[in-house]
């Protein structure tokens, strides 16, 4: 397919019922499916003739805490032949297991145990799921919005005990977050304070 | 009477000079043959992403510097073409020209060091001492135009920091003369090399679907004959206009992605001239106040510019509710970040797509069945830089 919009209708064509939306923009293709077709809709696209995505550039995923389903999982792919990129994505709960690709992508491995260990998004039928860029025996996941930008414990090493041992962290001066929303809109806070001295009044 | 050999385990790294940064790789070993390996990586991880979460889009630019540290503007350039997407903004001629020049520069820094480094693992000394006099050259040119050497901080959505000081084109026009002989030299030391050749012939080879089921890009599939190259099939900025090659290499081993990398250096060069000579005065920022500050000496004149530049600089410019991938081809291969904006003033999620995460992942199936002395050989032709693989 040499233009987008005929990869649309092909994949739409094709994969009718499993594509919940597709739209172009940014000169790139996103698709939304349900988290049960991922196989499916994968395989077509990489063994298809007229697609030939055959490169995973990435896995990832988007935490949105006040979602009732907390995280979008996000695959992008390249077809070098045709020289498009498709963005994949479904919207998962926090507790769900969903399929690995590694039998479809070598290239699947790292990136959903660094997904796994950043978000602790779980996969079955994965070799080798361990956590990846922290630490031997770290806990949590640290891209999660409700982790916090400092962590909960940092690493020293210890005159005394002569190792390096972990401790809770002790901040001199918490993280600040400033709120630099104009004044002139109105903050939320202040705002909020005018109203209440309104109701007080 | 037999005896049962027990395979030997052996820690590579991470305080290793080989490993290129603090790669710990745990080979197991059957004599001096390498059955399994497995790369424990993170030693370097310093939460990129999750700061950048933190940070306004202006603050989040010096985080890309730190990723390949070798190429630091390469990185900057890809963040800074995503935000320029959703926001929609031009960027004017000058400063597509300036920002072609430095990641040029940035490749050639990359492909030296890494040359040069990879020599050095298989034994030879002279090329590193060579190589490094040009890239001290080169980073001064980066010094120049951005204040540091190393740590640039010069891209900007919708251009570039300041113009570039009197007298740097020329610099860098004359530098483009000379530095092709010193490619000359290097390659008279090491491409008939024999002993460089014996480490480097036939020595982790991938082949074509093997570079594409494992995410390679750049030199790793270019070395294995897939001409595929950003900056001619997807190209941004001013690539479209400009005249380069791409080096095809035709085995896939470590010593066609040595070709490779000499070539692409003799190319870059001529991209440069290029730039050099097409490039008029103009503007090399956006013009936008609501994105690009106010020169400094317009704060002192204008009420609009003191307001802009101190609204810049507390809350930030603010971008559109979007989603973006954008890559761009970095020395080591595609480059690339996902951007999710909220419409405040920092992203809501930006994944950095590293390309040397996705080369060292398959480092097991590459050293599989060669010999422990061909690991360095390997890793270096992988041109593996910690800070981009552990973020």
């Amino acid at each position: 397919m040499n233009n987008l919009e005929d990869l649309e209708k092909k994949i739409n064509s094709e994969l009718t019922t499993k594509i919940n939306s597709t739209e172009i923009k940014h000169n790139q293709l996103y698709i939304e499916i349900d988290k049960d077709d991922l196989i499916d809709v994968t395989l077509l696209l990489k063994t298809n003739q007229e697609t030939k995505f055959r490169q995973l550039i990435d896995v990832t995923v988007v935490d949105y805490p006040e979602n009732s389903q907390r995280f979008k999982m996000v695959y992008l792919f390249l077809s070098h032949e045709f020289n498009q990129r498709i963005i994949l994505s479904y919207f998962i709960n926090e507790n769900e297991i969903i399929s690995s690709l590694t039998t479809i992508f070598p290239a699947a491995n790292w990136m959903e145990r660094e997904v796994f260990d950043m978000y602790g998004v779980s996969f079955k039928d994965h070799p080798d799921l361990r956590r990846i860029l922290t630490d031997y025996g770290f806990e949590g996941h640290p891209l999660r919005k409700d982790f916090p930008l400092t962590g909960h414990s940092e690493v020293r090493y210890s005159e005394e005990q002569k190792k390096v041992i972990s401790e809770p962290v002790k901040l001199e001066q918490n993280y600040r977050n400033f709120d630099y929303e104009s004044p002139w809109a109105g903050t939320k806070y202040i705002k909020e304070e005018i109203d209440n001295n309104d109701k007080k009044n | 009477m037999t005896k049962k050999i027990k395979n030997l385990n052996l820690n590579f790294g991470p305080q290793h000079p080989a490993a290129h940064g603090v790669l710990r790789l745990i080979l197991e070993l059957d004599g001096e043959v390498v059955e399994k390996a497995d790369p424990h990586i993170g030693l370097l991880h310093r939460g990129t992403e999750k700061l950048i979460e933190n940070k306004t889009y202006m603050q989040a630019v010096p985080y890309f510097d730190r990723l390949d540290y070798v190429a630091p503007m390469n990185q900057e350039h890809a963040f800074a073409l995503a935000i320029e997407k959703i926001l929609n903004i031009d960027v004017p001629i000058r400063a597509q020209y300036i920002r072609v020049i430095f990641c040029e520069i940035g490749r050639i820094l990359s492909h030296i060091l890494n040359v040069t480094t990879q020599a050095l693992d298989v034994g030879a000394l002279t090329p590193s001492l060579w190589g490094f006099e040009e890239r001290e050259t080169l980073m001064t040119f980066y010094e120049r135009a951005s204040g540091s050497r190393l740590h640039a901080n010069y891209f900007r959505a919708g251009g570039v920091h300041q113009d570039l000081p009197s007298g740097l084109e020329d610099d860098i026009g004359k530098f483009c003369e000379s530095f092709p002989k010193i490619i000359d030299d290097l390659e008279s030391l090491l491409t008939d090399n024999r002993i460089f050749k014996q480490r480097n012939v036939d020595i982790g080879i991938v082949s074509k679907q093997d570079a594409l089921d494992y995410s390679f890009s750049g030199v790793m599939v270019r070395g294995s004959g897939v001409p595929w190259d950003l900056r001619k099939s997807q190209p941004y900025d001013c690539y479209d206009q400009l005249n380069f090659k791409i080096p095809v290499g035709k085995n896939g081993d470590c010593y066609d992605r040595y070709l490779c990398r000499i070539e692409e250096m003799k190319e870059s060069v001529s991209i440069i001239k290029q730039c050099l000579s097409k490039m008029e005065k103009g503007p090399i920022k956006s013009l936008d106040g609501k994105i690009s500050p106010p020169p400094k000496k317009d704060i002192k004149q204008s009420m609009e510019a003191l307001i802009h530049h101190f609204k810049l600089f507390t809350e930030g410019y603010r971008v559109p509710k979007d989603e973006i991938y954008t890559a761009v081809e970095a020395p080591k291969g595609e480059f690339g970040v996902y951007l999710i904006s909220d419409g405040s003033s920092k992203p809501y999620k930006c994944k950095i797509r590293a390309p040397g995460f996705s080369h060292l992942q398959a480092m097991d199936y590459l050293i599989k069945g060669h010999m422990l002395a061909d690991v360095p050989a390997v890793l270096g032709s992988m041109d593996i830089v910690f800070g981009e693989v552990d973020r």
